[in-house]
């Protein structure tokens, strides 16, 4: 016999199901009154530094349909690549710059939306930089339990093609399922559930 | 989120264990119909954790309401309550290593007592209760310990199998202190003859980890002639001590 390490297991994840927003987006779910504004709603205000962005774009399952009831939350950097974590040990990050938002994709397009700015970059634990990315959580109805994925920027060509993550993934032809094309401030990201394009998403 | 309320303690910044993926339920369950066409079909992509996933967003106990933590007058008209069984449902967010995450982040949805969901998808044909909204939230003291009040909510039908019901539950979504803690979940009540019927349990591979998500009655923390209490641990993933990580710059 050996010592018991006494690890506790992680509970075990359960579908958000269909009535997530009631609890995650209430607001958006017209109930009204109870938490003054959807938790992650305002990424941004006037004070905030670094290029504004928007990031966009829907969820499609194996059938190439839309989700029209998930939640997406993002988690980023701030312009000058920190984050606002008592984790985040480099430096303070911009006070002004939560780095995480949530939101409803919109009931009949799907389409979910951040106003927030372009992520800085930050290093790989070999102290390598990688390329500015966002962190995405995605849940739903279906969904077991919570996929994560990342979004890198399509005019970072340069730093994507040295980023560390990217390199890493040993299909290349599917990299470009991680990188949003940019037009003017936008940032279109669309993700695939399962099918011909299926997005990478990691266990990490 | 600011940074001022930092102690002198050295935040944590090791990577987070790995997840125990044969633990969880897999993405493609199908029992669970409408997970057919919501799973990835390829394998996930491993990797330690980056500052990407080690860091996260912490919430601080300002922004909680007065009633955020009481979903039996949240929603309630002046001098109403919501109706149903009153139930107190406490207890703490750990991690793998035991030890309690404080300041963790606590959101909870659910049914009214009757079965039926305040949600503009939600088709049962139970009555709303206009005193209920479903929502509440709370954040965990210094020693991870947390507490909320409800009603229980009933069980309810759903498309899926022919006659599929679910157990009474109560969802729940956790912040740690890293975004890769991130979690949702449902919490399950003891002697529920529902739950081994259950699809969306049954989509947990192992029996031990769906009783880790049933909630065992505790008469201690009941509130006589009030409210019964319902005593529910939950745990997130433990994290590495930094001291040897390979890192070039050292520690």
């Amino acid at each position: 016999m050996v010592q018991d390490l006494g690890r506790l297991k992680e509970s075990p994840s359960q579908t958000a199901g269909p009535y997530v927003h009631i609890g995650l987006t209430p607001n958006h779910a017209d109930i009204n009154g109870i938490y003054g504004e959807d938790l992650g709603k305002a990424m941004v205000s006037d004070e905030t530094k670094g290029e504004r962005i928007t990031i966009t774009g829907r969820i499609f399952d194996g059938s190439g349909s839309v989700l029209r009831d998930g939640v997406v939350e993002i988690w980023q950097a701030d312009a000058a690549g920190l984050y606002n974590s008592p984790s985040e040990l480099r430096g303070d990050a911009d006070p002004n710059f939560t780095g995480w938002g949530r939101t409803g994709v919109d009931w009949e397009t799907g389409q979910y939306r951040f106003e927030t700015i372009k992520p800085g970059r930050v290093p790989f634990p070999d102290g390598r930089m990688q390329a500015p990315h966002v962190t995405f959580w995605i849940v739903a109805r279906g969904i077991n339990i919570g996929l994560q994925t990342r979004m890198y920027l399509g005019d970072e060509a340069t730093a994507n093609a040295e980023d560390p993550v990217l390199t890493r993934i040993e299909l290349q032809v599917r990299v470009p399922t991680l990188i949003a094309a940019r037009d003017g401030d936008t940032y279109t990201f669309d993700i695939h559930l399962q099918g011909e394009n299926e997005t990478v998403f990691f266990d990490i | 989120m600011t940074q001022s309320t930092k102690s002198n303690l050295q935040p944590e910044t090791g990577a987070f264990y790995q997840r125990d993926r044969a633990m969880h339920p897999p993405g493609y369950a199908p029992g669970y119909k409408t997970s057919v066409l919501r799973s990835p079909r390829y394998a996930l992509l491993s990797l330690n954790n980056t500052i990407s996933e080690i860091t996260g967003p912490v919430f601080g106990h300002n922004m909680i309401g007065e009633l955020d933590d009481d979903l039996i007058y949240n929603f309630a008209k002046p001098g109403e309550s919501a109706i149903g069984q009153r139930i107190i449902v406490h207890g703490r967010i750990l991690d793998e290593r035991g030890v309690g995450v404080p300041g963790a982040l606590l959101e909870v949805w659910q049914a009214n007592a009757a079965g039926r969901y305040r949600h503009r998808n939600e088709g049962y044909i139970a009555p709303l209760d206009p005193n209920f909204g479903g929502c509440g939230r709370v954040i965990t003291d210094e020693n991870g310990y947390y507490r909320y009040r409800t009603i229980k909510p009933g069980p309810y039908p759903w498309p899926n199998g022919v006659n599929d019901w679910r157990p009474a539950h109560i969802h729940f979504s956790v912040f740690g202190a890293g975004f890769a803690q991130r979690l949702i979940s449902q919490m399950y009540f003891e002697g529920d003859p529902l739950i081994p019927l259950c699809p969306i349990v049954n989509t947990i591979p192992n029996k031990a980890d769906i009783d880790r998500l049933v909630a065992p009655l505790d008469m201690g923390e009941t509130i006589p002639m009030d409210a019964r209490a319902y005593k529910f641990d939950i745990v997130l993933r433990g994290r590495r001590s930094t001291l040897f990580e390979n890192r070039k710059e050292g520690n």
